[in-house]
């Protein structure tokens, strides 16, 4: 447990892969198919993201991906660790100490300052957080003086920086952001993206990110396009011109607002 | 607007049920208390009114004569009259009654039947018709008694004691010899199905009851008219009182039934009264956890609220839509309660039935105005609640519709501050002026008083609460780390919803911790007293003070090493016109046995004269020389005030008199207490057991020493005060409930950070843990105010009773802390279901929930 950090843990190139996932809600005629035999694989100390109309089952992969959520078949792999076997103690520890969130409502619990929201999983643990490490990222998201502030007294994308500081102090295998950005205004946005790539690069951690906004998932290494449940495509290096034009293809009518 | 609010109603069923659930137990104890004294009414009522004859002729009975303590009315009728009015045109036929309250069944297996304060009814045969025509007494089995040592049972009193017709059976007489042993030649049993609510029922032939019962002497204590056919009952009255001597009178059976049923109307009014107060704080309480319960309705809707405002729905509509699903809430509760409330009688009437008061196969009685009360009840107490969040409903403004994080619109915690410290104050006036000084109808000042304090605290306590929170909260993070923390902050997080949930459990930790100063300083002022005032070493008599056999007394000062023996008796009369208790004894005798103090005049007690306690003197303004109106059944007499004495935990009766006047008073010898002072050098344990066996024939005696004595008080004031604590129980399950609720609420409120907190590795477990401590924060800040707002109340009520024999201020602390132990206790309990319920939430969906 104590070296779950980064690329050392092993040769393994993979932070978590799918394979064959099947994700179906209801029966018969209401049957709808989110997931449709997706397989993929997320690189070690790559930022990844996921893109797709509404109702492409974006969010669904990810939270099958993140042990949210349980898929109707096929397996999900996070590390060496197979989540379809694990019981809910089993996934509960797993997510405290191997997952990362960031939400697009922050979701900060309202009571704790944000130096308590960031260290909470580690608090949970029953841990001490890395003081090093921990000042390393503060001051990465440029928090500093608002440590011992509570969420209300902060800007939406200071409540996001605290959300992002919180999902990588624990040094976890993998970070999963649903909508970082979706709730923020473009310069707060901006600092958000930046920051998520900055740990990528310098730190070697790994990210898969939900987005529908192509100026976000231009700040990624690799864009996956998912549409009615299944990776129609994927693009490297992507900037926000070729994957808006790219999820055009995909729509007659661009969802992309 | 309707529409949309019934809608809205359904889709909450279950936060509306809990509210709901308050009323319904509020409401239930209300009915329980209405039907299960109109039940027991009707059953005296049917006893009452089916039994009597047509007229019946007795010494006059005044005011406060009705209940008697010691051996009843002893003044007779001589049986000369009987054949007079006989003779009386119109009259079919003329039956002498001999009656006693005091003849006790022994059962087959040595026990007393009933003897827990029923009486034990015994009378003379006789076939003559009630009202109705009808003999309401039948033999079921064997046959009438004809002759002394013969004995017919009513059919319920021999099946209690085991008895069958042939056996012999044993009773207990109030005189000399205290016990006779007479054979069972029948048991007779009511034609019309009617029980004797718990007494017991002897009867013997005419001849035997009046050897037995007045002295042998050829008199009665009644006779019974029977009209001849077509004669009206209440000009045959008027005939026969005009041939009437003074001192006697003649009533119809009609009016006498009245009579029977006033005075029991009187006793059970009491008892009524006594009940509805215990709703009354439930119904009190129920009002918190409604006012809260609505309160947190309306906050978590403040988008849809905002949404109907921004739709163009008015202030006036959005606050009705809030009133009409009170009044919806109120009328499934209240309908709930009332079906709830016959349940409780029931179990009531199971419950008086366990200790000798049978009421035998009478159906519950639903009267209309119960039904009315418990609709009346339920809906009002429910919009009174409502009404405050309402209002606060109406103010939400419209943009609120469109943002994500809704503050709701606070009022400012000086408003509170300011009219919480005034209700407290005034509250506490009120209280004060009710125990401390001279006030006309001083209970309901210290009702009012207690009511406000309660509400005025309450209202305080969203301001005083965080900092005891605070200390209570505070090792949390210590003990239990970030879910420590976690709960800490949460049970700060919302002060005016934590002080509300947690007032409703101070009020009934309040009123039990106010009830166990009070218990525990009763005990230690009746311990004091004895130790203080008790000079016999043994007392004679029963735990429910039902008088015996004077015989016993004799008996006891004939023993080997008694040195004296001191009586005491008690009775019901009237002086100056007010009902009094009296007591009566010899007072030279009484001091060798107990403290006795006069303070001024002297312990002389001629016929006419009577000692006044410091209290009665102080509150009728009587002193030595002065004359009080005594009035008792035979005599109504000035008596002279011959000394004042200081009042006693030991004697239970403002004013004394001789024994002398209680017998010419008309009053049947019999005795409530018995002291017995042993001569020196006697060996205790011998003459223990020479008494013992004096008093061997009347079971319902008991020899105690002064240990034994005191124990016995004790029991006594343990046993109200448990039958206290069990009632206010009630009001303690509703504040739990409100912790349920506040709880389940706060957790659908958090449903989205719960979420959070389990997605980043918050365990089911700890989850549970975090509710469950944010409860135990909340429940012992309930028992912290509580039982601080119980001592002072406690003390306030110690200290304004000092001088009336409450002296001993006694603060059990133990029992205090254990209270708040058990309110942490409660506190788990309270949120195992609501931790159960966080517990059991989707991650995925709580997170996504919007």
């Amino acid at each position: 447990m104590t070296d779950a950090s980064g690329p050392s843990a092993g040769p393994d190139p993979t932070a978590a892969r799918a394979e064959g996932l099947w994700k179906v809600y209801g029966a018969g005629d209401t049957q709808v198919v989110a997931l449709n035999d997706v397989s993929v694989e997320f690189g070690r100390s790559r930022y990844t993201a996921i893109m797709g109309p509404s109702g492409s089952g974006k969010s669904t992969l990810m939270h099958c991906m993140a042990a949210l959520d349980s898929a109707t078949s096929g397996r999900v792999y996070v590390g060496d660790t197979e989540l379809t076997s694990l019981g809910d103690n089993e996934l509960t520890r797993l997510r405290r100490d191997k997952i990362g969130f960031i939400f697009q409502a922050y979701n900060l619990v309202p009571t704790l300052t944000a130096r308590e929201n960031i260290t909470l999983p580690i608090d949970i643990a029953g841990r001490k957080a890395d003081a090093e490490w921990f000042d390393t990222v503060v001051s990465t998201v440029g928090l500093g003086d608002r440590l011992d502030h509570k969420p209300s007294e902060l800007s939406g994308g200071q409540q996001q920086r605290v959300a992002c500081a919180r999902a990588l102090v624990s040094r976890p295998d993998i970070v999963f952001a649903d909508e970082p950005t979706g709730n923020l205004d473009s310069h707060s946005g901006a600092e958000v993206l930046g920051f998520l790539r900055r740990s990528v690069r310098e730190f070697g951690q790994t990210i898969v990110m939900v987005t529908h906004d192509p100026n976000a998932a231009s700040y990624s290494d690799r864009v996956l396009f998912l549409v009615d449940g299944r990776i129609v495509d994927e693009m490297a290096e992507p900037t926000a011109e070729r994957v808006l034009e790219r999820m055009k293809g995909f729509d007659p009518v661009s969802r992309v607002s | 607007m309707l529409r949309a609010t019934l809608k809205s109603l359904a889709a909450r069923k279950l936060r509306l049920g809990l509210s709901a659930f308050a009323i319904v137990l509020g409401v239930a104890f209300v009915v329980g208390s209405f039907v299960f004294t109109d039940t027991l009414d009707e059953t005296f009522e049917r006893i009452f009114a089916d039994s009597n004859s047509d007229v019946i002729v007795r010494p006059v009975v005044g005011e406060g004569d009705q209940f008697q303590f010691t051996g009843g009315d002893a003044r007779t009728l001589p049986a000369a009259m009987v054949d007079d009015l006989a003779g009386v045109e119109g009259v079919d036929r003329a039956d002498g009654v001999v009656s006693n309250q005091s003849v006790f069944v022994i059962g087959s297996e040595g026990r007393l039947v009933g003897g827990t304060g029923a009486p034990g009814v015994a009378t003379n045969w006789t076939d003559a018709p009630a009202e109705d025509g009808s003999v309401p007494l039948q033999v079921v089995d064997g046959r009438e008694p004809r002759s002394a040592g013969e004995v017919v049972l009513e059919a319920k009193t021999a099946d209690r004691a085991e008895y069958e017709v042939g056996d012999q059976v044993t009773l207990v007489m109030p005189g000399d010899p205290p016990q006779l042993r007479a054979r069972l030649v029948g048991i007779t049993d009511f034609g019309n199905g009617n029980s004797l609510a718990g007494a017991t029922l002897t009867l013997f032939d005419t001849q035997t009851a009046q050897v037995l019962l007045l002295d042998g002497e050829d008199v009665f204590n009644s006779i019974g008219v029977t009209a001849a056919d077509d004669t009206d009952v209440a000009e045959l009255r008027d005939r026969i009182v005009s041939t009437l001597p003074d001192g006697v009178e003649a009533l119809t059976g009609a009016e006498l039934a009245e009579e029977n049923e006033d005075a029991i109307q009187q006793a059970l009014g009491f008892f009524n009264t006594f009940l509805l107060i215990f709703a009354a704080i439930a119904l009190f309480v129920g009002i918190f956890l409604i006012l809260n319960t609505f309160s947190i309705l309306v906050a978590q809707r403040t988008q849809e609220m905002a949404l109907f405002r921004a739709l163009g729905a008015g202030r006036g509509q959005v606050t009705r839509s809030v009133l009409v699903e009170a009044v919806a809430v109120g009328l499934v509760g209240s309908t709930l309660g009332l079906l709830l409330g016959m349940g409780v009688a029931q179990l009531l009437k199971l419950a008086f039935a366990l200790f000798g008061l049978d009421l035998g196969g009478a159906g519950l009685v639903l009267q209309p105005r119960t039904v009315l009360i418990a609709y009346a009840v339920g809906i009002v107490v429910t919009l009174v609640a409502a009404y405050v969040p309402a209002r606060r409903a109406a103010r939400v403004p419209p943009v609120a519709a469109m943002r994500d994080d809704v503050v709701f619109p606070h009022t400012s915690l000086r408003v509170r501050r300011v009219l919480g410290t005034v209700l407290t104050v005034a509250g506490a006036v009120s209280l004060g002026v009710g125990l401390f000084t001279e006030v006309g109808r001083a209970g309901t000042f210290v009702g009012a008083g207690v009511a406000t304090v309660f509400v005025g605290v309450a209202l305080l306590a969203p301001v005083v609460g965080p900092p005891i929170v605070r200390v209570i909260a505070g090792w949390f993070p210590r003990a239990f780390g970030t879910v420590g923390l976690l709960a800490r902050e949460n049970a700060q997080r919302n002060p005016r919803r934590t002080a509300a949930t947690a007032s409703a459990l101070m009020i009934g930790l309040a009123l039990v911790a106010a009830m166990s100063v009070i218990g525990q300083s009763t005990n230690r002022s009746i311990d004091r007293a004895l130790d203080d005032g008790l000079k016999a070493q043994f007392v004679v008599s029963n735990a429910v003070g039902q008088p015996f056999s004077p015989a016993l007394a004799d008996r006891i000062a004939g023993l080997d090493g008694v040195a004296e023996v001191a009586r005491i008796r008690y009775n019901a009369a009237q002086a100056d016109g007010e009902n009094v208790f009296l007591a009566a004894f010899d007072p030279a005798a009484y001091a060798q046995a107990a403290e006795f103090e006069i303070s001024s005049g002297s312990d002389g007690l001629p016929s006419d004269g009577v000692l006044v306690s410091e209290d009665y003197a102080r509150d009728q303004a009587v002193g030595v020389g002065d004359t009080v109106e005594i009035a008792l059944p035979a005599a109504t007499r000035e008596m002279e005030v011959g000394g004042i004495f200081a009042s006693t935990q030991l004697l239970f009766a403002d004013l004394v008199v001789g024994l002398d006047t209680l017998e010419s008073g008309g009053i049947r010898p019999a005795d409530s207490t018995v002291y017995v002072v042993t001569e020196r050098g006697a060996d205790p344990a011998e003459v223990r057991s020479d008494i013992e066996e004096a008093a061997d024939e009347l079971p319902m005696v008991a020899v105690k020493d002064q240990e034994a004595f005191k124990a016995e008080q004790r029991s006594q004031v343990n046993q109200l005060l448990y039958l206290v604590y069990a009632l206010l129980g009630l009001a303690i399950i509703i504040a739990i409930l409100g912790i349920v609720n506040t709880l389940a609420l706060s957790v659908l409120e958090r449903t989205r950070e719960i979420g959070l907190l389990r997605a980043v590795g918050l365990s089911r477990p700890q989850l549970r843990r975090m509710v469950q401590l944010e409860s135990v924060a909340i429940a012992v800040l309930g028992a912290v105010l509580g039982i601080g707002l119980g001592l002072l109340f406690g003390i306030a009520l110690q200290r304004s009773q000092a001088d009336s024999g409450l002296e001993v201020l006694a603060v059990p602390w133990v029992q205090l802390i254990i209270f708040v132990i058990l309110a942490a206790v409660v506190g788990i309990l309270a949120a195992l279901w609501p931790a159960a319920r966080a517990a059991r939430l989707d991650v995925l969906r709580a997170i996504t929930t919007e």
